[in-house]
């Protein structure tokens, strides 16, 4: 899966959480989902949620404190993938 | 100095309708909410009745936010939010600015419980070794205060914010721990209601206790017979009712349309004790948070022109106008009238008594008192005590409708009387 692909799936699954719109256009691989989208921290676990049904991965607890930026989740998804 | 409290905002999700004015036209026509869920009856019901709100998904989609209904599963909170965000709206306040709260108004709002089928759809994957799935949303759903919780959120409320719980009291009750607040200077307005979830999740320990009707499955709209010969249990109901509680002076400085005004009221217990029991109240109790309530609104009995009931359909009606009548001493023609808004829109548990309070102030409001429907054969017990032209069969219009009792009894031998007034300056 290319870069591109990959950041417009997470733009499709983090859309309804997000409370910046601005950020959201915006959305590159540098922006962060706390502070850029103004994701409400406890939506981070429904966002991890969809990310796993979307690719078909399980997350584990250490990666999930990891994903707070879109890069974050593209590495995490990226390698959970490639152990599949 | 205490603080006149007056209404000046309802909203309402009822099983025979949605919104103030359709469900003021609804009493007043006598309309039934109750319907035959053939869920209930695959699922071994003895009653396979119930009253639900009309309340589509486009209707939700207009309250909550796409994220909000989203993982969504708890149909007492979406009432609850409905019926508040209309009252708030209808006394016409505003939703506070998104940095500052507004600290001179808060909610008191209950339920008997909350989000049972997010619960039950939370069991089912923890005991599947999926709670990792459960999302963020589970606790907010199913906390007992999630309705007040979400309602704050919503409307931006800063002073007091919580749920009350006292089974069929709850709804009663919180309209008058809302009122003492107000009516004490903490608050100036506060926002007050119950709400209760539907399904069988929720009825499925009544059907079992058997205090529910089994006899009349195949004609819903007769079920729910409140005073009757035929009663043989209630029908269990759901949904919201919501008021906003204000000072006199805060509603007049902004020009507030006033529905009615709250005299005072009472709340007791009988401890389970005498006559009481975790599932019967100790009539002695019931008469006692009566005559405290007309005490506490500085009324006599006389002034009382009529009572919603509490009234559910059970064996207990009789004793309920027993008690009534004793605790006013009135009696026969003497009696005020009486109706029950049951008789349209079944129990509905932790809203039943906000529901029912809304219906009375819309009784004051239009000086007319509903009919209490399926009534028409009245059970002998109570025409020994009053005279039968108090229940009324039909609407009757009485512009000179001044003063009404409302109370409601709950599990655990709980009560709770109010006492409303139409409002004159």
């Amino acid at each position: 899966m290319t870069n591109e692909a990959l950041i417009a799936s997470l733009k499709t699954i983090v859309k309804p959480y997000v409370r910046n719109e601005e950020g959201f256009k915006n959305m590159t691989e540098h922006t962060d989902f706390l502070t850029d989208l103004q994701i409400n921290s406890a939506n981070l676990v429904d966002v991890i949620l969809d990310i796993e049904n979307e690719f078909d991965i399980e997350i584990d607890n250490e990666s999930m404190e990891k994903m707070l930026s879109v890069k974050a989740a593209m590495e995490i998804i990226t390698t959970k993938l490639s152990e599949k | 100095m205490k603080n006149r409290v007056v209404i000046t905002g309802l909203g309402v999700v009822a099983p025979n309708a949605a919104g103030i004015e359709s469900f003021n036209e609804a009493i007043q026509q006598g309309v039934s909410g109750i319907r035959f869920y053939q869920e209930l009856e695959d699922l071994h019901f003895s009653c396979c009745i119930g009253g639900i709100p009309p309340v589509t998904d486009e209707m939700a989609q207009k309250y909550l936010t796409p994220l909000q209904l989203k993982n969504f599963n708890s149909s007492g909170i979406l009432y609850g939010c409905m019926a508040g965000m209309d009252a708030w709206t209808d006394a016409r306040l505003p939703v506070a600015a998104s940095e500052t709260p507004d600290w001179d108004s808060g909610t008191v709002f209950g339920t008997g419980i909350s989000g049972v089928e997010k619960f039950r759809e939370s069991i089912y994957k923890i005991d599947d070794k999926k709670v990792r799935k459960l999302g963020s949303t589970a606790v907010l759903q199913t906390m007992a205060s999630g309705v007040s919780a979400y309602l704050s959120g919503i409307l931006g409320l800063g002073n007091l914010v919580t749920s009350n719980s006292s089974a069929c009291c709850t709804g009663t009750e919180s309209i008058l721990m809302g009122f003492e607040r107000v009516q004490s200077g903490k608050a100036k307005r506060m926002l007050v209601g119950g709400c209760s979830d539907h399904g069988p999740y929720i009825w499925g320990g009544f059907d079992a206790m058997k205090v529910i009707t089994y006899k009349h499955n195949g004609e819903p709209e007769k079920a729910s017979r409140p005073m009757s010969a035929s009663a043989s249990g209630f029908v269990p109901g759901s949904g919201a009712g919501a008021m906003v509680l204000e000072t006199l002076a805060s509603a007049v400085e902004r020009g507030a349309d006033i529905y009615a005004e709250i005299l005072g009221g009472a709340s007791n217990a009988g401890g389970q004790r005498g006559t009481g029991t975790m599932t019967a109240p100790n009539a002695e109790a019931v008469q006692r948070c009566i005559k405290a309530a007309m005490a506490d609104a500085g009324i006599q009995s006389a002034d009382i022109d009529l009572i919603n009931g509490h009234l559910t359909a059970t064996v207990k009606d009789g004793m309920e106008i027993q008690n009534w009548a004793l605790a006013l001493d009135r009696k026969g023609k003497d009696f005020p009238f009486i109706h029950s808004l049951k008789s349209m829109i079944g129990h509905c548990l932790g809203a039943a008594g906000a529901i029912e309070t809304v219906a009375a102030v819309l009784c004051l409001k239009h000086g007319s008192i509903f009919p209490s429907i399926n009534c028409e054969d009245i059970h002998p017990d109570i025409c020994e005590i009053i005279a039968a032209e108090k229940i009324p069969q039909q609407l009757i219009k009485w512009d000179n409708l001044e003063v009404i009792a409302k109370a409601s009894f709950g599990f655990g031998d709980v009560n709770s009387c109010i006492i409303l007034k139409k409002y004159t300056a």
